[in-house]
């Protein structure tokens, strides 16, 4: 994926030679150049596009954002109630992802979504250990991170 | 500039401005409710670690917005401000929650089950 776009930026600098602009418009008309020579040329190359993977990323953020409202309102609720009925409780979440920046990541996204607070990592980084703060059901819990983080960071790293 | 004031443009960005900082307002309100409210240090930190995260975040995106559209000048230092908060206060939370589960802080009494306390313990187990 670097090496595309280190290509893509290749063709721009051999574009702005051909044509002569060393303006930031001839570089801008090269690499969009380049990225259709790429495009074209995408049988040749062992991985997906990169822009197909810089779309994951967008579209991670921006899951991420509704989450991140979603469930602010659903703390906000629990702690303006006149009665406080939380059940906190701590449980453990296996995960499929292996390398480190993407247990970091998912970790990170977990306990930036109210609501569930990650407090502990296993040993081989297969078993994350979450502290919830109001607890129904653990399969609810562990299947809503599944679907929503991990599949979308699994979008991500997938060469 | 002046007779600008009063277009449909500002009137829009001005509201988009109001929504943002009292939402930021409202939630970083909520954090120090939760902060006296809730009954232990875990479901604490998740008031302060949440919470506030997105408040804080609120009122800069409306300070953002108020210089770029009110006074026209584009302020690179609050989007850097926001990205930095998006990392490091999610790291916090953890090291304030797995800190003080290691030093043998108990959760509430409310909590209905813990299983890192099974894997600590098998952990301490292998090391003995």
């Amino acid at each position: 994926m670097a090496l595309q776009i280190l290509l893509n930026f290749f063709l721009a600098g051999v574009w702005m030679f051909m044509t002569n602009a060393f303006t930031p418009t001839g570089f801008a008309v090269g690499f969009i150049v380049g990225l259709l020579l790429i495009v074209l040329m995408r049988r040749f190359f062992s991985y997906r596009l990169y822009t197909s993977r810089i779309w994951a990323v967008i579209s991670l953020f921006f899951l991420f954002l509704k989450e991140l409202v979603l469930s602010s309102f659903s703390v906000f609720k629990l702690v303006v109630q006149p009665r406080l009925n939380i059940r906190p409780a701590v449980f453990e979440l296996e995960t499929e992802l292996t390398h480190d920046w993407e247990v970091t990541l998912l970790s990170a996204l977990i306990t930036l979504t109210p609501g569930t607070l990650v407090i502990g990592i296993s040993e081989d980084q297969k078993r994350l250990y979450i502290h919830a703060i109001d607890f129904d059901d653990i399969e609810d819990a562990v299947s809503s991170i599944k679907n929503t983080f991990e599949r979308a960071i699994l979008e991500v790293s997938r060469p | 500039m002046r007779e600008e004031r009063f277009s449909i443009e500002t009137t829009i960005v001005n509201i988009l401005i109001i929504i943002l900082i009292s939402v930021g307002v409202i939630f970083s309100t909520v954090t120090a409710l939760g902060l006296v409210r809730l009954p232990d240090v875990y479901t604490r930190t998740h008031a302060a670690s949440k919470s506030s995260t997105l408040g804080v975040m609120c009122i800069l995106g409306g300070t953002f917005i108020h210089f770029l559209f009110i006074e026209d000048h584009f302020n690179p230092q609050l989007v850097i401000a926001i990205a930095f908060l998006f990392i490091t206060s999610p790291v916090a939370g953890h090291l304030i929650g797995r800190a003080s589960y290691m030093s043998g802080i108990p959760l509430a009494e409310e909590t209905v089950r813990d299983d890192m306390k099974i894997a600590v313990e098998k952990k301490k187990g292998e090391q003995k």
